[in-house]
């Protein structure tokens, strides 16, 4: 049964607090926020759960590519099944989700109007991203992964600020746009997925073993599929949806968005392109490698000049999320590593940028910087929790940032080849204008002058404001303190793509 | 004559009795239970829908077979379409049962419902037709009460030139169609599908090619492909709205299949040399210049008009996958556009009924005093998008899966292209969602109360939306009864 999984409970839960939501009167909000903080947290101490069980059956020496497999047919004449599973890398992408719907929550929990329709597609969307992580079916992953994106749409366009309507429409056209391309990689990938006279298969794992895709296709759906996931991984030159779409968004659909949409992108990059497609990965990989790089560096670059915080942010996640695609290039098991662990740190680090900056938003309605200063003396909890919201993006040792992009340049050093090599040089150099922006924002809003009068009379952060923030800090904290504890859970999953990509050499 | 093949057919038999029903009731009934008529006829239907699901399962151990010295043929692909073109209109009527109990429609209430269930009949001949003097029986019967039907507001001058538009392109077309199966006559000397068949197996004359030409263009006027499509909007727009659903969904369902079969079976030798490159051009544009005037409608029945232009450029990747898949997708894929696109004409038939307002600027703040119908237009919008976890997702998905099931470039190419343009789609099927929940409006469409025979189909219309999809039998079962009838891609 099917039901034994405690996996499928991830798409349960949300469904059932939707069902939940769809149930509560449209003016009762204490009973929409109790609903949708229970399946938070429901979500939270699954997920936690969930990596207790892994560590207990990775230290029982299971060593299986995949724990807690199970199959249900569902479109027969396809081959498409409901199959589940999950490796390290699935695993601490679906602690983090939890993580950030939870202060998702809290950080919308004064939303305005229409509260239960904010959260129902708000726990809409995370059913699409845990149904997508759970998930080692293409078209069960494929479905899961639009699921995410179309909320998007309603959620920016509804309670999104500014030119909410342009933003909200490039952004789900850009995405559903790549997501065209994935499908026809996923049809192509299908087709090919077993050797000639045996039956074909939508599970990804089989399709890796068998590993019958001819390499002339492999060239024309490799960037397919990328390009289908490097859009929503904010891939330089598609990256243009990400500044716009964050600059209107809500804090919690930003939080959402930064801190786990765009982590479907990276997640989907390696487990789909890259490891059913490694000859491709191989030849071709390079070129993808050149635009990450650029997506690096000019991220970094246009963040310097922006004014608008989430503007700032959004461009510092744009050069970020380029690094998640930069470590997985490198092919090996140590940027690959970093990979994840920046994954995890670019989550909790922007979503705390964006439950801050949303905050702060909320009290001086201006995220103008040149409009604000002294936010420091104004309303000391968040300005601590700006800095060191800043520090971990700056990679200050002791909190994630520096663990990550460590892990990630080391790794991506250990490439023999020059052209690898240089590009980690260049790629690194963004950590100095990270500096810049981060240290310009910092001086400017927190510690230079108060512009303007009226905001002393402001107010400190409320409690349900000081849960989010608070959790998300001591997440950056323990990535940063004790990043043994990740990579040691995901650090073997990359086995299996490594070798693939070896063997296809 | 044996009387016992009429046996055979009990769809037809069924259909037959529920029409001679409705008009024994509406010519003997006394005037003052003429207003039950909507509700007899709709229960009536219901009734007979039901019932012709029952047999479905043994179809193929007893009911398979051909009757009329092999003229008309029963399996269970044409069981499964014809119960699929039932649900449509079961649907149809349901959603139309306000509309004809107003006064306006009072002398003229039987004539609506008697034409709309003979040109259903039509289609069943259409569908099951494997000759084509019986097939253009069945064109026509489907096609000419329909020209009544549009011309049945008869106040209202759209009504009229709806009427007259239909009815010229329907004769033009069906005399194009009638030329090519001359030609057709002219080479195989046969009318019967299975003799065609097998006297144009390396056939290549110049006469062949034009026969096929004009075969297409002829059922391409029906289904309003580009370039015969010149027609619809016009035709959708005038016409009432409940006649609009009807000619928009079942009409273009029915002509879809027997489009396949005419094709593949009649035409099947002749598939890579003559008129695969003919469908290609024909689908690409289909599915394109629909998209790309779709956006710029603002008149909503105008909107789905072009929407299902484009729509049944996607229908047609099932025809040019020529394998049961690809047949299996696309009886999948009509049955989801049947209900997509009912649900959005049952908000749309609503909404004017009571306001007159039929364009989008008109629906700007409709969820704040409708949430409702906005819910039941916004799964219709998502579902013709082809978003999850809504049926469109998978119907879409599969049909392309059809397609790609031949393995040929050219149609990776082609499902690349028509990929491309769901995107266009979803633009403009966004701009309607966008009207209803995110703009605002000084003078919002009041609140909306609709009859329960509306309510009834929009719900049945939304939950078929979302279930369709997630359960898997359907479409299994439909691959199934494609199976079972794999010979008519024997030429392939």
């Amino acid at each position: 049964m099917i039901f034994d999984n405690i996996l499928i409970y991830f798409v349960i839960v949300p469904l059932l607090t939707l069902l939940g939501l769809a149930l509560c009167n449209n003016k009762g909000v204490a009973a929409i926020r109790a609903v949708a903080v229970t399946g938070a947290t429901a979500l939270v101490a699954l997920a936690v759960y969930l990596v207790m069980i892994f560590l207990q059956v990775r230290g029982a020496g299971d060593t299986s590519e995949m724990i807690l497999q199970s199959n249900v047919t569902w479109y027969a004449p396809l081959n498409i099944e409901l199959a589940l599973g999950v490796d390290g890398v699935s695993v601490v992408m679906i602690l983090l989700s939890a993580f950030i719907v939870f202060t998702g929550v809290f950080a919308s929990w004064k939303i305005n109007p229409l509260p239960k329709q904010f959260f129902l597609w708000l726990f809409l969307l995370s059913t699409g991203v845990f149904g997508f992580f759970i998930s080692v079916d293409l078209f069960a992953m494929f479905m899961f992964y639009e699921v995410a994106l179309i909320p998007m749409y309603l959620l920016i366009g509804i309670w999104g600020s500014g030119s909410k309507n342009y933003s909200a429409m490039k952004l789900t056209l850009m995405l559903m746009g790549g997501s065209a391309f994935l499908m026809l990689a996923l049809i192509g990938i299908y087709f090919h997925s077993a050797p000639e006279g045996q039956p074909l298969t939508m599970n990804l794992l089989e399709i890796a073993k068998n590993n019958a895709v001819p390499h002339e296709w492999q060239l024309y759906l490799f960037p397919m599929a990328f390009v289908g996931f490097g859009v929503l991984g904010a891939m330089f030159p598609f990256h243009t949806w990400s500044p716009d779409g964050h600059a209107s968004a809500p804090t919690a659909v930003s939080m959402l968005h930064a801190g786990v949409l765009m982590k479907l992108g990276g997640y989907g990059c390696f487990r789909i392109a890259i490891y059913l497609m490694p000859f491709a990965a191989n030849e071709i990989g390079w070129i993808f490698l050149t635009l990450t790089g650029i997506s690096i560096v000019y991220g970094a670059f246009s963040a310097c000049v922006q004014t608008d915080l989430k503007y700032i942010n959004a461009y510092s996640s744009v050069s970020h999320c380029g690094m998640v695609l930069f470590a997985i290039l490198m092919f090996n098991q140590t940027a690959m590593t970093g990979a994840v662990l920046q994954m995890l740190s670019h989550g909790l680090m922007t979503a705390l940028f964006f439950a801050l900056i949303g905050m702060i938003y909320g009290r001086t309605h201006t995220r103008d910087i040149r409009e604000m200063g002294g936010m420091m003396q104004i309303m000391p909890y968040l300005g601590v929790g700006y800095v060191i919201a800043g520090l971990a993006s700056l990679g200050l040792p002791g909190l994630s940032g520096f663990v990550a992009e460590m892990t990630i340049f080391f790794g991506s050093f250990e490439n023999a080849d020059m052209f690898r090599r240089v590009l980690t040089i260049a790629g690194a150099s963004s950590i100095v204008i990270t500096a810049v922006y981060i240290l310009r924002v910092v001086g400017k809003l927190l510690f230079g002058e108060v512009q303007n009068e009226h905001h002393r009379e402001l107010t400190d952060a409320s409690w349900d404001e000081r849960v989010a923030t608070a959790i998300l800090i001591v997440c950056v904290a323990t990535i940063g303190c004790f990043p043994n504890f990740f990579v040691n859970i995901i650090t073997d999953s990359f086995v299996p793509v490594v070798d693939a990509l070896k063997n296809a050499m | 004559m044996d009387y016992s093949q009429f046996l055979q057919m009990p769809q037809e038999v069924g259909l037959l009795l529920v029409f001679l029903l409705v008009f024994i009731y509406d010519t003997f009934m006394p005037q003052r239970s003429q207003r039950a008529l909507p509700v007899f006829t709709t229960v009536l239907f219901a009734i007979y829908t039901a019932l012709c699901f029952v047999p479905c399962q043994c179809v193929n151990a007893c009911e398979a077979g051909s009757l009329f010295g092999g003229m008309f043929e029963v399996n269970a692909a044409t069981w499964a379409m014809k119960n699929i073109l039932n649900v449509g209109v079961l649907l149809v009527l349901l959603q139309a049962g306000n509309w004809t109990n107003s006064d306006f429609m009072s002398v003229r209430r039987g004539e609506f419902y008697e034409l709309l269930l003979l040109t259903l009949f039509g289609m069943f001949l259409m569908v099951s037709a494997r000759h084509f003097l019986l097939f253009i029986i069945g064109l026509e019967s489907a096609s000419l009460p329909i020209a009544a039907l549009a011309a049945f507001e008869k106040n209202r001058y759209e009504s009229h030139e709806a009427a007259a538009k239909y009815v010229f392109t329907a004769i033009f077309s069906s005399a194009i169609f009638l030329l090519g199966v001359s030609f057709v006559y002219g080479i195989a000397g046969s009318l019967y599908f299975n003799d065609i068949a097998s006297s144009l197996i390396g056939e290549q004359s110049a006469l062949l090619i034009a026969a096929v030409a004009f075969v297409i263009a002829g059922v391409g006027f029906k289904l309003s492909l580009v370039p015969f499509h010149q027609w619809t909007a016009d035709v959708y727009q005038g016409a009432p709205t409940a006649v609009t659903a009807y000619l928009s969904v079942i009409s273009k369902g029915a002509a879809a299949f027997s489009f396949l079969v005419i094709l593949a079976q009649v035409f099947g030798a002749a598939y890579s040399t003559v008129w695969e490159w003919m469908l290609y051009a024909v689908i690409i544009l289909t599915i394109t210049i629909g998209n790309l005037f779709a956006m710029r409608q603002r008149n909503l029945k105008r909107f789905l008009a072009f929407s299902s232009i484009s729509q049944a450029g996607y229908v047609m990747l099932g025809v040019i996958a020529v394998n049961t898949l690809g047949m299996a997708s696309m009886m999948y894929y009509i049955l989801v556009y049947i209900f997509s696109n009912l649900a959005a004409f049952g908000v749309i038939a609503a909404i004017e009924r009571q306001t007159g307002k039929t364009t989008t600027d008109d629906y700007n703040g409709l969820f704040k005093t409708n949430p409702w119908l906005s819910f039941t237009m916004m799964l219709a919008m998502f579902s013709l998008g082809g978003i999850p976890p809504f049926a469109g997702f998978f119907s879409k998905f599969f049909i392309f899966v059809g397609a790609c099931h031949t393995g040929s470039v050219a149609i990776y190419v082609l499902v690349l292209i028509a990929l491309i343009n769901t995107i266009i789609s979803l633009y403009y099927y966004l701009l309607v969602v966008k009207a209803m929940f995110i703009r605002q409006d000084d003078c919002v469409i009041p609140a909306i109360k609709s009859s329960c025979g509306e309510r009834a189909g929009m719900i049945l219309c939304a939950l078929g939306i979302i279930l369709i999809g997630l359960v898997s039998c359907i479409y299994v079962g439909l691959t199934e009864a494609t199976e079972s009838v794999s010979e008519i891609f024997a030429l392939i």
